[in-house]
């Protein structure tokens, strides 16, 4: 599936862009994420064993109780294709017999082993001691693990989460993630790290992630004010990076979440609108809402063409794909097993599609926002498949104008600027005429689609 | 009826895309309903039991010009969910009283989404199996979740589901599976006299038939086929794997035969065959349900193998018990499971030193000459190989 999220400058690029304005929150997590790889690096020669997960249903503070140093394929893809290095990954991978058809996450995680141990920073990245497959929201992890697992010889442990197909979380499924932790991964973790599991050190790590997800929520929800102080999706993959991946439930994690929401309390008192990487926002012309991944290959040239425009997202559905904070769950230090299995089952992909509907509907409403924008991933199913009911659906319930882009996560072959900025130039457009007729909840223009098929 | 008729009559209602047999079944008895079910796989023994019909949903083939259902998918999503919408958006799927969509892959999943939004009046369930095989974790999930569905069906029926009806459904299935395990093991004792393109109808058949009627269908068709005499050739005898959601054409199963293989098994009806062997009728029907599903059920790629040595395991017993010589992987463009599941499998049977030869297809695929030309070939190699 599609997730994720640390992102650290490139290094490797033949062009590099101007160096983008950093914050004290932005250089927190730089050194965090950079921390991190070098744990991994140095994994092995410290006696620490090393788990990979996926994002969404990440279950961070279970692993810090075993000691775990922590690595997340999906953010190392991303990283990679921030890097530029992500294509010939994704190529060796078909060349080792993977179909074109499939995750190119996968196939650039494939891709990254078969050129060696080395992570996207350029130090070592060890074989995991243990996959824990947390198998959330997303179909494609499951076949993943497996892959990785025949390759490398890795234990691996299933964590099944339940998909919310009737748009609940019934106590049948709640129980089951829960003797599945209890029965299943809690004592795997245990054997391979040798650290025996202890339920206070988990409420410990539970409550300083319910102190962030305060921040983050506060954060997130920022971009109600207008002008907007943030990104909320572009801007956003930096903010959900240290909780969506290694460091939910760490102190440093808390302290970069409280700096976080004082920069933006700032801009907000000083009427600022987000950073971009050129610096201070052009100025709020449009407000919108997005549904589905970002490219990262090409992210600052994709960024660009929105605050070119004036263009700001005030919220979008991926910056819940490592869990949904806004409507109020909190890791909740008193049951934590049960309130493990809430999180999981309760992250983005893992909705059911009215329940995202609605979602959309109510980001529109909350947000103020102009409109809906769609980024089609062509590696995520779990977000794509469909998403052109979830366009006509919001078009139709709320009024407001909503377009569709193709692109792709790590696939340098999927982005191409020139549609991207013409369809989004032509979306633009339409929330103008939109505007000037006065806009309500009636069945809106034509939406913005590819022409064809 | 002769071998050729019976399967003239399973062509018949393989073609019918607007579900006449089921109409018909329904007209029958007032009152009757109707659930759908689409691949890979689900118990239709509650169905039964709450006295409905499961009627299997497989897309739409190569018949169905696909105009309104493309309108909702991108170009890199399969065919089958595009297939089937337009089946719904077209009215043939009137007939239906409600549809199951069981834990495949995201596109399937995220239909049952799509299915509640656009067929607001119909009974709409995601029906998840477990991934951990633990009676007392996955299988208690799944007997709750089989209590849902039961419940549901009930309802719907405006009768309660009793054990009784459960058990006696589970035998009715037990009767069915029984007689398509003799089918295929027909098959590949002597594939020419039942070649797959006439097996694959028959199995299609009871996507529409009541099982107890399909039951003996089969069965005719199997007495049928031993009757006929049919001209012995000297093909390679091939595994055919990764067909068990979106459908090959009918055209690509003979192309295949044609060119030189005789498949002696395969996962196309993957449900028919799902449970390996019988389900006990006695004993509490739900949890003997789950005990078959979580122990005695097929491999496939939707389902997690808990162990490395797991990966490969069901396919190198086909072959043997089969007598392949080599696999054929034929999976739908752009199906993740079969495709991401495939360099797996294929690694497992490299170190086997079986042969194998892997493509793709749409239920609408047009062009057989590149896979004739391509399944002949690795015919004639299989063929050199065992000479030499």
């Amino acid at each position: 599936m599609s997730t994720p999220i640390q992102i650290v400058p490139g290094t490797s690029s033949p062009k590099k862009p101007p160096q983008a304005k950093k914050e004290d929150a932005m250089l927190l997590q730089k050194e965090l994420i950079n921390r991190n790889y070098h744990e991994l690096a140095t994994a092995h020669e410290t006696n620490r064993k090393v788990s990979a997960t996926f994002v969404p249903g990440n279950l961070n503070e279970l692993l810090m109780c075993f000691d775990f140093a922590r690595s997340l394929p999906e953010t190392n893809a991303l990283q990679n294709g921030m890097r530029k290095k992500s294509g010939k990954m994704i190529m060796d991978a078909e060349r080792d017999g993977h179909s074109e058809d499939v995750c190119t996450y996968v196939k650039a995680d494939l891709g990254m082993m078969l050129q060696g141990p080395v992570g996207p920073t350029g130090e070592p990245l060890p074989t995991p001691d243990v996959l824990l497959l947390s198998y959330t929201g997303c179909f494609t992890f499951m076949k993943w693990f497996e892959l990785i697992r025949q390759k490398y010889d890795c234990e691996t442990v299933m964590l099944h989460v339940p998909y919310q197909g009737d748009g609940k979380i019934s106590p049948n499924m709640r129980d089951y993630v829960v003797k599945q932790l209890k029965e299943k991964v809690i004592p795997t973790l245990e054997r391979v790290s040798g650290v025996k599991f202890d339920i206070d050190r988990l409420r410990q790590y539970m409550r300083e992630s319910a102190k962030a997800e305060e921040d983050l929520v506060w954060t997130l929800q920022s971009a109600k004010h207008k002008p907007s102080p943030i990104d909320g999706y572009f801007g956003a993959v930096y903010y959900i990076g240290p909780i969506f991946t290694a460091f939910r439930g760490m102190p440093e994690a808390t302290e970069y979440y409280r700096v976080l929401r004082g920069e933006i309390e700032q801009r907000m008192r000083e009427g600022k609108g987000p950073v971009t990487p050129d610096g201070e926002h052009p100025g709020e012309k449009y407000r919108l809402v997005v549904e589905g991944p970002p490219n990262w290959t090409s992210f600052r040239e994709f960024w660009k063409m929105f605050y070119d425009e004036g263009a700001v997202v005030v919220a979008s559905t991926y910056a819940k794909v490592g869990g949904v904070y806004d409507f109020g769950f909190r890791h909740d230090p008193e049951h934590p097993l049960e309130s493990l299995a809430e999180y999981c089952l309760g992250c983005y992909t893992n909705l059911n599609f009215p329940q995202r509907i609605d979602m959309i509907c109510r980001y529109l409403d909350e947000y103020q926002a102009d409109g809906l924008l769609i980024n089609s991933i062509k590696s995520c199913n779990s977000f794509s498949a469909g998403q052109l009911l979830i366009l006509r659906e919001v078009e139709r319930r709320t009024g407001k104008p909503a377009a569709f882009i193709e692109s792709d996560l790590v696939d340098p072959r999927y982005f191409s600027a020139a549609n991207i900025k013409n369809r989004l130039e032509s979306y633009f457009q339409m929330v103008r005429q939109k505007r000037g007729a006065g806009g309500g909840a009636r069945p809106g223009l034509p939406p913005v689609v590819p022409a064809a098929h | 009826m002769n071998a050729k008729e019976i399967v003239a009559r399973c062509e018949r209602l393989f073609e019918d895309l607007r579900f006449g047999a089921v109409k018909d079944w329904k007209a029958a008895v007032p009152g009757r309903k109707a659930i759908g079910y689409m691949p890979i796989y689900v118990p239709r023994e509650i169905i039964h039991a709450a006295g409905m019909l499961p009627v299997g949903i497989f897309g739409g083939g190569d018949q169905l010009e696909v105009i309104q259902g493309d309108a909702y998918y991108q170009s890199y999503i399969c065919r089958i969910p595009r297939s089937t919408l337009e089946l719904g958006l077209t009215g043939r799927l009137d007939v239906l009283d409600g549809m199951l969509f069981p834990s495949i892959c995201d596109v399937i999943r995220n239909l049952s989404g799509m299915w509640q939004i656009m067929f607001k009046d119909k009974y709409v369930k995601y029906f998840d199996v477990p991934q951990n095989y633990d009676d007392a974790i996955g299988g208690e999930f799944y007997v709750h979740e089989m209590q849902q569905l039961r419940a549901d069906l009930g309802k719907l029926a405006g009768r309660e589901v009793t054990d009784d009806a459960l058990r006696a459904s589970i035998a009715v299935y037990n009767e069915n599976r029984k007689a398509v395990r003799e089918l295929y093991a027909y098959r590949a004792a002597e594939p020419w006299q039942a070649p797959t393109s006439e097996l694959y109808l028959v199995l299609r058949a009871g996507c529409v038939l009541p099982p107890e009627e399909h039951t003996a269908l089969v069965r005719a068709y199997l007495a049928a086929a031993r009757a006929e005499e049919r001209p012995r050739r000297d093909n390679a005898r091939v595994v055919l794997t990764g067909s068990f959601c979106e459908q090959p054409p009918l055209s690509l199963i003979k192309s295949i035969e044609m060119s030189g293989c005789y498949v002696v098994d395969d996962d196309f009806q993957l449900i028919q065959s799902w449970l390996l062997d019988d389900v006990p009728v006695t004993g509490e029907p739900l949890e003997e349900l789950s005990k078959a599903f979580l122990h005695r059920s097929a491999a496939t790629s939707s389902k997690y193998d808990e162990k490395k040595e797991d990966k490969g395991k069901f396919l190198l017993k086909q072959i043997k018990e089969r007598g392949a010589e080599g696999v054929v992987f034929a999976a739908a463009s752009f199906c993740d499971p079969a495709l991401l599941e495939r360099p797996m499998l294929q690694e497992v049977l490299a170190k086997h030193k079986v042969p194998y030869t892997a493509f793709k297809y749409a239920e609408n695929t047009g062009q057989m000459a590149p896979i004739r030309e391509q399944a002949g070939t690795f015919a004639d190699s299989i063929k050199l190989w065992s000479a030499a």
